[in-house]
Order: C-alpha cells, then structure tokens, then sequence
C-alpha cells in the first residue's frame, strides 16, 4: 500500500536530473553573489576607516568598522550653502505629493477602465499600452516647450505634475482592479443607491491595496532616487539624491563618504519594497499582456 | 429603402452619444489623469515629430526645412551614426540577456520556500531600487591599484600593471554592459516571480500523464506558454529601458566619455536638446529613437507569439 502511494507521487511531475540540479544552484549563486557585490561593497567602505580604503591588496570587509564616514557625510551637509535641511524638505516634499497624487489620479483612472463600459475604452488603454514602450527621453524636448509655456521651469510642479501621470502604475492599477475587485459587489453597491464616487472610495480602493503599494514604490523609486532634472535651476530647489552626488564626485578624498551617501540612499526605497514584497508580487501576477 | 439607410449611421450615431452621456461620470473620473497624460506624453511625441522637420533654436519661431535634419543626420553627422551604433549594440546585447536573466532567475527564485524567495527576489530587485548604488562599480573598477577588480588581479599576479577599466576603449563597453546587466532585473523581473508563482500546479501533472519527458520539454510546453502574457509585459520593460541608457553611463565613465566610445543616442539628444538648442535635428533624434522603440517592442511581440508552437 506503502509502496503505491509513493508511486503516485512520483509520476506528479517530471523529476530533475542531480546533475540539473547542481547546476542550476551554482548559476544561482554566480548571479546571487555578483547582484550583491556592489552593496556589500558600498556598505562595508561607508564602514571603513580612511586607513583601510586605501589598502593594497584591497579586502572586502573592513577590520576596524566605524561610523566616522556617516559622522562626515552629515558634517559635510551641515557645512554646505544651503542648509542639508533643504535638500531633504525638497526631496520628502517631491516624492510625497508626486506620490500620492499618482496614486489617487491613476487609481480614479483605472477604475472605469477596469470596471465599466463605455465608448472609447479600448482605443484609450490601448494608447496607454504603447506608451509603456518608450521612455521620457523621447518627449523631453517638447516637454521644456511645455514646461516654460506653463511657466513651470524652476519650479517643484515640473517635476511633480508629469509624475502623476505616469502610466505603469496605472497599467498596473488596472491589470489588478479588473481581477480581483468583484463585479457583483458593484453592482449591488449601484442598485443600494451608492455614487461612483462612494463606490470607489469604500469598495475599490480597499479591495487594490497592494496595487497601491506597487505604485507607491515604484513612484518613490523614481523620485527618491531622482538626481538632476534639467527644469530645475536654483541650488535651493534642487534634491537629496543630487547633493548627495555633490558629495561623491568630491573624489578620492571623500571615497568613503560616498559609500556612506550611497547606503544612506538605499535604505529607504529598499526597506518600503522588503515590507510590501508580497502585496507587490500579488499586483504583479495582473501584470500580463494580451497579444 | 433610401430612408432607412440614410438613417442607420446616424441613429447608430445617436446610440453612442446616448451611451458616452450615460458614462459621464466614467469619464470624468479619467479626466484629470488623461489631462496631464496628453499634455506630458501624447501632446510632446506629436510636437517632437512635427519639429523634426523644421528649423527651431527656441528664440525664433520654428521655419520648416523637409527632411533636411534626417539627410544631415545619416549622411552628415558621423557622431550620429557612432551613437547609433552604440547604442543599438548596448540594446541588443543588454535587452536579451537582461530579459533571460530576468526570466531564468524569476524561475529559480519561484522554486525556493517563501522566506528564501523572499530573499533572494530583494536581493536581485535590489540593484535597480537604488540609482546611486551604480558609482558603486567605479570603486570595483577603479583604473588604480587601489580598484578591487585590479587590486585582486594585481595580488594574484596575473597583471602587473592596473588596467584602465573605465578609459581603455578595449574593456570599456564590456564593463558597461556589465553594470547594465547588472541593473536590469526590473519590473519585469519581478513580473516574472509573480507568473512561475502563479502556474497551476495541476498542469505540470496533466503533462507528465501526457508523456513530457524532462524539464526542458515541461518548461517549454507547459511553462512558458502559461508565461506568456508576463513574457509580454516584461519585453516591453525591458527594451524601453535597454535604448534609455545614458545616465548610468556618464554616472561612471564621466561625460564625454574617452574617445565617445559609449556616447549614446540620449547623449546625442542631450548635446542637441540642452546645450546647442537646435531643436529641430534634436527632435529628430528623439522621433527615430520613438521609431526604434516602437518597432522593436512590436517586433518582438511577434516574436513572442511564437513561443511553445
């Protein structure tokens, strides 16, 4: 009886060779250790002393851990023109409001393109769709037109209006809304006498959770780690992640320093994606096209 | 007769705006985003592809001058024909090993336990969540002794001089297809975890009954096809970001770089666009790079279709 049982279970699925197996798992570990080397490395030179960075043969980790590069890097900010302060106002500011704003814009978007039927609906995600295939460096010359017809240059609007409007998330939104809010929900939601707008506020938008926190990272992503804009001029409206570049180009002087701005740049859109992992993954098994 | 025919278009007419005033609100909860999408994205690619056919320095009004900047683009403008090139090579070496990557390792990473594909999804993501985190490579290949890559090198003594990883014109576009790679397991790339996760357990059964001999043949049956739709989406990621390079590239081998042996399209459009403000010649770099997108991701769409026939 022992023995059948076992038989069954076996011809569940077509086995792997040993040999495949091996394989397999040392591919894996290639590419695990080379994705990592870069942050190992940043992180343990933001912890070395000055002694240690200029060592030969070079090591990989540091024998006398310090703190001093992080000492520096926030002394270096406070000695600077323009109060470090600034510069994390203008970053915080930028990537709140485009952030929140994306979610909300799109998500009101999504919803009848997910949900609803009307006249043209086909034709409009299908504009969104090929607009995924290229990237903002094909309109940033009309863009400057614009930005300046707008009156926009030089202001933190350039930068966050455009991101509201960014069309992943919303792709996204709306793979995730239209499978996994019900139908039936909505419909007796209508017939209650609800409006669409109570509709999408108390049955939509707790449903999409994870979509929203998909699109809340990838929108930090971009503005978190946003440098130089090129409609941004005055050096008080400029952000984080561009100081911060200030600091590392300032050469081999400040070596570890930079490793300290680059860990100290990581940990925020690396932290909020370790603790919504798996709300992104749940929006990202929508994420497929139809041919 | 006559009547009813005359009629048909325009009651059918009559239907449709009776359905669009029906859907008023639908529409209006689209507005504000498609305000702001024509405006930043559909308004500027119909500008940029009437300016390429014209002359515009931004202080004068744009004077129409025919296919004169695409003449002097291909026939004129070597360094044109160099960022071309360059960049082509970049997209069409990073675009299929990203995406392979993208794929394979999605694979691998589905069939760990959930804490240690949790892991390693972070740990893979984790390259293209931080933008800084790319100058790391400067310190690896760094053209002194001190450079880790030269370092580690010079210490085994299989050279004895440190090689000038990022201004030897000889190792410089293998360094940056490193890094490139390096960062390309992106959105598609998490996509991909999410689709192997997905599949329907009851399927790899059905074909082992039906006679699927090992995995290669399960992988290309049952998985990839059930991939399909992922496998669409992640392509279209991945070439939209494989002709987009340019920043990372003047981030590590500085702008220009030596002898302009990764200058790229988007730094050709820069050049144009922001310090020469001819307008019209940098319009017509970024409608061909527009060109080049669109046909690739249509191209390999096709392609696409193909899989598990």
């Amino acid at each position: 009886m022992a023995k059948r049982v076992k038989r069954v279970k076996e011809t569940k699925r077509v086995s792997r060779s040993t040999g495949g197996t091996f394989l397999l798992f040392f591919i894996l570990i290639f590419f695990a250790v080379l994705m990592a080397l870069p942050m190992v490395l940043a992180i343990s030179n933001s912890l070395k002393p000055l002694s240690e960075l200029w060592e030969f043969p070079p090591k990989l980790f540091p024998r006398s851990p310090t703190l001093k590069n992080f000492a520096d890097m926030f002394n270096i900010m406070s000695d600077s023109l323009i109060p470090f302060a600034r510069y994390i106002f203008n970053t915080l500011f930028i990537t709140g409001v485009g952030t929140a704003g994306n979610i909300i814009l799109s998500s009101m978007c999504a919803f009848p393109l997910a949900k609803k039927k009307f006249p043209g609906k086909d034709a409009i995600f299908s504009i969104i769709v090929t607009s995924l295939m290229f990237n903002g460096t094909v309109t940033a010359i009309p863009n400057y037109i614009v930005m300046s017809t707008l009156g926009w240059i030089d202001t933190y609007w350039s930068i966050i209006v455009p991101a509201f409007a960014s069309t992943l998330g919303l792709y996204l939104m709306k793979q995730f809304m239209e499978q996994s809010v019900p139908s039936t929900l909505l419909e007796a939601a209508r017939i209650d006498g609800a409006s669409q707008w109570l509709i999408f506020w108390k049955i939509v938008m707790p449903c999409v959770k994870p979509a929203w926190l998909t699109q809340l990272l990838l929108s930090v992503q971009a503005l978190w780690n946003l440098g130089s804009s090129t409609f941004i001029f005055s050096d008080e409206k400029k952000t984080l992640a561009y100081a911060l570049g200030q600091i590392v180009s300032g050469g081999v002087a400040r070596a570890g320093v930079g490793a300290a701005v680059s860990v100290f740049m990581m940990v925020v859109p690396i932290s909020i994606f370790a603790f919504s992992q798996s709300n992104i993954v749940d929006t990202m098994s929508t994420s497929g096209m139809k041919d | 007769m006559d009547g009813v025919q005359i009629n048909k278009p325009l009651k059918k007419k009559r239907y449709v705006l009776k359905e669009m005033w029906q859907s008023r609100e639908d529409y209006l909860f689209m507005l504000p985003f498609l305000v702001l999408f024509c405006i930043f994205t559909v308004l500027p690619v119909v500008v940029s592809i009437f300016l390429s056919f014209t002359y515009f320095n931004v202080l004068e009004p744009p004077t129409f001058n025919g296919l004169q900047n695409y003449f002097k683009l291909f026939l004129n403008d070597d360094l044109f024909m160099k960022a071309l090139s360059t960049t082509l090579i970049i997209a069409l070496v990073t675009g299929p090993i990203g995406y392979v990557l993208s794929l394979g390792l999605g694979w691998l990473v589905s069939e760990f336990g959930t804490k240690t594909r949790a892991f390693l999804t972070l740990l893979f993501y984790a390259p293209s969540l931080s933008g800084g985190l790319a100058s790391v490579w400067m310190i690896i290949f760094s053209g002194d002794q001190y450079g880790l890559l030269n370092g580690v090198l010079m210490d085994l003594n299989l050279i004895y001089e440190p090689i000038q990883w990022l201004t030897d014109e000889t190792y410089m576009m293998g360094v940056c297809i490193i890094v490139i790679v390096w960062g390309s397991l992106g959105t598609s790339f998490l996509s991909f975890v999410a689709g192997f996760q997905g599949l329907d357990k009851k399927l790899f059964e059905a074909a082992a009954v039906d006679g699927i001999k090992n995995r290669f043949q399960e992988l290309w049956y049952i998985t990839l096809p059930s991939m399909k739709p992922q496998m669409m989406f992640g392509a279209v990621m991945s070439i939209t970001n494989s002709f987009g390079v340019g920043a990372v590239i003047s981030q590590i081998f500085g702008f220009p770089s030596t002898g302009y042996a990764l200058y790229t399209l988007v730094h050709e459009l820069e050049d144009y666009g922001s310090v020469r403000f001819e307008m019209g010649y940098a319009s017509a770099i970024a409608t061909l790079l527009f060109l080049i997108m669109i046909f690739s991701n249509k191209a390999v769409q096709k392609l696409l279709a193909k899989v598990g026939q």
